[in-house]
């Protein structure tokens, strides 16, 4: 909302010496954001003056360039009465024009000083402005020329060009409508210097009288208030008057026509919303109603809207004529041959006006303040500023005749305890603040010894609850008042089990060389089969948005992998390819079942509700998810680096599990996106956790990533719901170890992770670790089969084993291996 | 004690005398002296202090003395002896440590080379800078909540306030998941977290909650359909507005240093009545002049704008099953991006959700 501040002093008796910056300030303090100061001409000075073109000579310039040598009457503006020579660059102009000229000693926009000084042969003694110079807009169509009336030379511009003009624009929150009007910004200011108000709406109106226009309301409860002028013998030709053209423009709206501009100065002045039909066009009488289900309207914006039973809708005998408070019909709009003007000032109830507004998409500056609130009690004014307005610059006869349907509700009552400002804001609100403020706001004031009773004022359908008032109260007492407490301490528990083993999630990543990331969680069917995932796999069971950002993108992701991997293939565009990247995010994971229940708010949901609510609700899990690709180890001076693999993300898994206290076990597996021979199933116990891997290699291609690129996937919150918080302290023995080695030939595709626990079962208790060092294929071991060699070590708790023992133990682990897979043992 | 040599010969006994030994001994010490490196000093120790070197030869012929001449022999060759092998362990001593000087030098390395054999890890600034917040009120004594990012539409709307036909319900644009029926959203807030804290929390209730977001924005330098907010809640007997200063004060001078405080202006917000924005004092010109009229920080203005906050609607606490009789409480939210692009200056938005480890790696493991 821009308000002009010349305006807002029209209303309000602000004491002298205000400056704008004051005011704005201190109507920011009182909930009116300032969000800009436009102040066209506060940085220049003058002389700025009308001057009329004399002479004009063209002189080509050696550069190509033509610049013209006038004389310019200034009248005595330059203290001589005679002509000013000055150099002018542009050609929009001829002799006679009246131009603005700034004279030796002015100062424009940016600290621009003008003097005399010799430019093209020529002392050129000032400067004819262009309104760009004047910072008035970016016209780069040359020099600024003035009406022919504009005045005389020598005339100082300042006023003419609204360059005292001071506008301030207001951020307003939807609880303050009445703030967008003139009427609700002074009456604001007022209170903000405690001035005196005089409220433009407050006129004597003429009273109805069963002689205005036929108006029939059916639904008094979206209609409450409907009142109807007219003005014939209206000129449509009439100008719309310089002084509201330019209130307009300070307001940002582009003036139209007389009749247009009449009814958007008054809806700006006063915050009511005003139509205006051509009477002439109108057939039989004015009813409001309901519309009915699929009946159409051509709105003025050239729409055909289909219509529901929840749409207000003004209808004459020809049909429907407007979409009540919201816009108005094409076929009875005001145009330029509208003689005969029909002024409709109605009261439209706000929700109404939010649905409409929002089943047809339309924002107006009608729309805007019938659907926050308007005051119901100016209709009446408002249609009278109107006529007034129209009949006195459009020529035409204010029709006697005036109806009025329905009256505005009764304004509602608020109680509260008299000490309820101070209990809720700490501040040290007296009594008689808190009533005197209340009246400052225009509430009618029943104060007890206890409580008080308000009554709310028109303007304000905002304010329904207690707490409303404590707002107002305080904020005229002011929140830089409010003191600083902090409350007692809460006796809290920390950080839960969850979060704190979070953090050790991340820190253990970033202390492994990998950099977190955060990605969007949308995603298309075009990632899923970039992954190759599967039609049946659950991975493609999705929420969809109903308005996502991208249409591509519908979907909330089930899995971290296409956004890490979009990721991985933007830094290797941008030049990084050693990268390892993690990411913690919820995926979502829709279920069947029913939707959650809209559940009423005056009372806190059942159990069952509750239960209901959470029920339909898709599974977030927090997933983990890494990638890999380049370098682990770079090359450098200290010799050959080593590309990362399959093997390290999987890894990086048991480190994170190390870091939760689990340890994690490792199954072949075979799962899109992986490498079908390079994927490992995680395994907590006998729960599936994720996979690590290799990508498949086409997938890389599909996703625009390096070769060899690998991936792994967690259920994180799996892996915290076990994670062991308090370690147990192992039970060291002081004996000495024993060690032996054993390599065993096993066929090539049983997994070692497999032999290595069979080995460890078989060794039994004695056993402190098994260690695969290493892997050997070969002909020495035969087609199809593979060698491991493992390091065993065995020690005892409570004494030095004997090498009887020792042999025993390995004997037994070997003999398990040979007889659960075929094992040999290697010479 | 040996017997006499029956095959002495009396004439290598002249060695014995003083003029002999005393040749031996100045022999050993000059070879030990030469010897400049190790390796030839452990000649030298062979030659004149090993078994075969001519004071230990000499050593043994002295049993073969007469008696009367045996001690004097004995004390003659002994010192000699004890002199070679003091001379010997000194000059062993001075060569070590020669040695390894030596070797220290020859070992130098350009230790300029390059390391970078590994990547540097990080973690997300964002993760980050909402841990600090969490930590800020955990050392209050409040606790962490969370919740889901898509949410029930009642939780993330009506709950607080915003019914169905509520003007600032637009203003904030949703992102709603088909189908429509099942009246699920991506949180437009954190606020729902504070509902459920309220539905699933008895009294007193102090609760933070950071996490993510989503309003469909168009995503540029400072929007993003996807960002990050904190919000506390504050629910006890006897909170007032001005518990709610003193704790946005404490969050202030924790996160900016001492002396940042807040300020309230008047607001709207449908979770809380009354309601405030909050604007922290720059941290970087403390609106000081001359520092604030050219401070990029705050734009010339002295504050930057936080976040909001205010008394929770009583209507809220209604829905969410607290008694309003006996409890006030408070409510506030700032956005977690937007603190961490002011504090560490980052210029665009979209430099947090692209995941170019040039951004996240030199905030490290901690903020
Ligand atoms: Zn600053």
């Amino acid at each position: 909302m821009k308000a002009p501040v010349s305006w807002i002093r029209e209303y309000a008796d602000l004491p002298d010496g205000v400056t704008t910056e004051d005011l704005a300030h201190r109507l920011t303090a009182l909930g009116l954001k300032l969000e800009s100061l436009d102040r066209p001409g506060h940085d220049i000075t003058g002389p700025l003056v009308i001057g009329r073109v004399l002479t004009l000579e063209p002189e080509p310039q050696k550069n190509g360039k033509t610049i013209n040598w006038c004389t310019v009457d200034v009248g005595d503006a330059n203290g001589t009465g005679e002509p000013q020579g000055i150099v002018c660059g542009a050609h929009n102009f001829a002799p006679g024009d009246l131009v603005v000229v700034v004279l030796p000693g002015g100062v424009l926009p940016g600290g621009f000083e003008i003097s005399a000084r010799k430019t093209y042969g020529h002392v050129s003694a000032g400067m004819i402005c262009s309104t760009k110079e004047l910072g008035l807009g970016d016209d780069h169509d040359g020099i600024l020329v003035l009406p022919a009336d504009a005045g005389q030379p020598g005339d100082d511009v300042f006023d003419l060009l609204d360059l005292r003009e001071e506008v301030i624009e207001f951020e307003i929150n939807p609880d303050r409508a009445y703030a967008m009007s003139l009427r609700g910004v002074a009456r604001e200011s007022a209170l903000a210097y405690g001035a005196p108000f005089r409220d433009p709406a407050l006129r004597p109106t003429p009273a109805a009288d069963g002689n205005g226009y036929p108006v029939v309301v059916d639904d008094p409860e979206g209609c409450p208030v409907f009142v109807a002028r007219t003005v014939t013998g209206f000129d449509p030709t009439a100008p719309t008057p310089d002084w509201m053209s330019r209130r307009l423009l300070l307001l940002g709206q582009r003036p139209i026509s007389l009749a247009v501009d009449v009814t958007n100065y008054v809806m700006f002045e006063l915050g009511r919303p005003i139509h205006g039909y051509d009477a002439d066009k109108l057939t039989g009488p004015i009813r409001v109603r309901r519309a009915a289900e699929g009946e159409h309207l051509t709105t003025l914006d050239g729409n055909d809207r289909t219509l529901s039973t929840e749409d207000l809708v003004v209808t004459d005998d020809s049909g429907i004529i407007g979409l009540g408070g919201v816009m108005g019909g094409q076929d009875t709009e005001m145009s330029d041959t509208t003689t005969h003007v029909l002024i409709e000032a109605a009261h439209w109830d706000a929700v109404s006006m939010f649905r409409t507004g929002r089943r047809h998409k339309l924002t107006s500056e009608a729309g805007k303040r019938n659907e926050r609130g308007v005051d119901p009690t100016i209709c009446e004014a408002a249609a009278d500023r109107v006529v007034e307005l129209l009949a006195e610059y459009g020529g035409g006869t204010i029709e006697p005749g005036v109806t009025v349907v329905g009256q505005p509700p009764s304004q509602p009552t608020i109680t509260i305890p008299i000490d309820l400002p101070a209990r809720v804001t700490g501040m040290d609100i007296a009594s008689d603040t808190t009533i005197a403020n209340l009246e400052a706001i225009g509430c009618e004031v029943d104060a007890g010894a206890d409580e008080l009773t308000a009554t709310v004022p028109p303007w304000r359908p905002d304010l329904s609850d207690p707490f409303d008032l404590v707002e107002e109260v305080a904020r005229i007492v002011g929140y830089e008042d409010v003191p600083s407490i902090l409350p007692p301490a809460p006796s809290g528990g920390g950080l839960t089990q969850d979060q704190s083993m979070r953090r050790r999630v991340g820190r253990t990543l970033a202390g492994e060389g990998y950099v977190e990331v955060i990605n969007f969680p949308f995603i298309g069917d075009a990632d899923l089969d970039r992954l190759g995932i599967e039609a049946a796999d659950s991975r493609r069971t999705t929420l969809r948005l109903a308005n996502p950002l991208r249409n591509e993108e519908p979907y909330m992701t089930t899995t971290l992998l296409p956004g890490l991997l979009r990721t991985v293939a933007r830094n290797v565009s941008r030049g990084t390819s050693d990268l390892a990247l993690f990411e913690t995010a919820p995926v979502t994971l829709p279920h069947s079942g029913a939707g959650a229940p809209i559940l009423p708010v005056d009372r806190p949901p059942t159990e069952g509700e509750w239960d209901d609510l959470n029920k339909a609700l898709p599974d977030q899990p927090l997933h983990l998810a890494f990638a890999l690709c380049g370098d682990r180890d770079r090359s450098g001076w200290w010799g050959d680096g080593r590309p990362a693999s399959w093997s390290d993300v999987i890894e990086t898994a048991r480190v994170v599990a190390d870091a939760l206290g689990l340890e994690l076990s490792v199954r072949q597996a075979s799962l899109a996106p992986w490498h079908p021979g390079r994927c490992a199933e995680l395994v907590l116990g006998e729960t599936p956790v994720g996979h690590a891997g290799e990508l498949h290699p086409r997938v890389c291609r599909a996703f625009g990533v390096p070769a060899r690129t690998s991936v792994a996937e967690l259920d994180l919150d799996a892996l915290l719901a076990r994670a062991v918080a308090v370690p147990r302290a192992p039970q060291l023995s002081a004996y000495p170890v024993a060690k032996e080695d054993v390599a065993l030939i096993v066929d090539a595709d049983l997994p070692s992770a497999d032999l290595a626990a069979t080995l460890r079962e078989g060794a039994g208790p004695l056993c402190e670790s098994v260690r695969l060092f290493d892997v050997y294929t070969g002909q020495q071991v035969g087609e199809g089969r593979k060698s491991l060699a493992f390091a065993l070590r065995f020690r005892a708790p409570d004494r030095t084993l004997t090498e009887k023992d020792t042999a025993a133990a390995r004997d037994a682990a070997v003999e398990l291996a040979v007889q659960r897979h075929g094992a040999e043992q290697r010479a | 004690m040996s017997g006499p040599n029956s095959e002495y010969d009396p004439v290598q006994v002249t060695p014995l005398d003083e003029e002999h030994v005393a040749a031996m001994r100045d022999e050993a010490l000059a070879a030990i002296a030469a010897a400049t490196d190790l390796e030839t000093l452990k000649q030298v120790r062979t030659e004149h202090a090993g078994d075969r070197s001519p004071l230990a030869l000499a050593n043994r012929e002295i049993g073969a003395l007469p008696p009367q001449a045996r001690k004097d022999a004995g004390q003659r060759v002994g010192q000699a002896r004890a002199a070679v092998n003091q001379a010997l362990a000194a000059r062993q001593a001075e060569l070590e440590v020669e040695a390894e000087a030596r070797m220290l030098v020859e070992e130098t390395v350009d230790v300029t080379l390059p390391w970078d054999r590994t990547t540097k890890g990080a973690r997300h600034p964002i993760t980050m800078m909402h841990e600090k917040i969490a930590d800020v009120f955990v050392a209050m004594g409040w606790e962490v909540a969370e919740g889901p990012i898509v949410e029930a539409e009642w939780l993330n709307f009506d709950a607080l306030n915003l019914g169905p036909d509520h003007p600032a319900r637009t203003m904030q644009d949703t992102f709603w998941t088909e189908p429509a029926e099942h009246h699920l959203v991506l949180r437009t807030q954190t606020s729902p977290v504070q509902a459920r804290a309220m539905l699933t929390r008895t009294p007193p209730i102090y609760v933070v909650s950071p996490g993510r977001v989503f309003r469909t924005d168009e995503y540029d330098a400072t929007h993003s359909p996807m960002f990050h907010q904190v919000e506390g809640l504050c629910i006890d007997r006897g909170i007032t507005m001005a518990h709610l200063k003193g704790t946005l004060d404490h969050f202030a001078e924790s996160m900016f240093g001492e002396g940042i405080s807040t300020r309230f202006r008047p607001s709207y917000f449908p979770f809380t009545e009354p309601s405030a924005e909050v604007d922290l004092r720059c941290f970087v010109c403390r609106g000081l002049h001359p520092a604030v009229d050219d401070c990029r920080t705050c734009k010339g203005e002295g504050w930057i704008e936080w976040g909001g906050c205010g008394v929770v609607n009583p209507r809220v606490l209604t829905a969410c099953g607290v008694d309003n009789e006996r409890y006030t409480g408070f409510a506030f939210g700032m956005g977690i991006d937007r603190t961490l692009m002011f504090r560490h200056g980052v210029a665009d938005l979209r430099d947090m959700f692209e995941g170019d480890v040039r951004f996240s790696t030199p905030f490290g493991a901690d903020l």
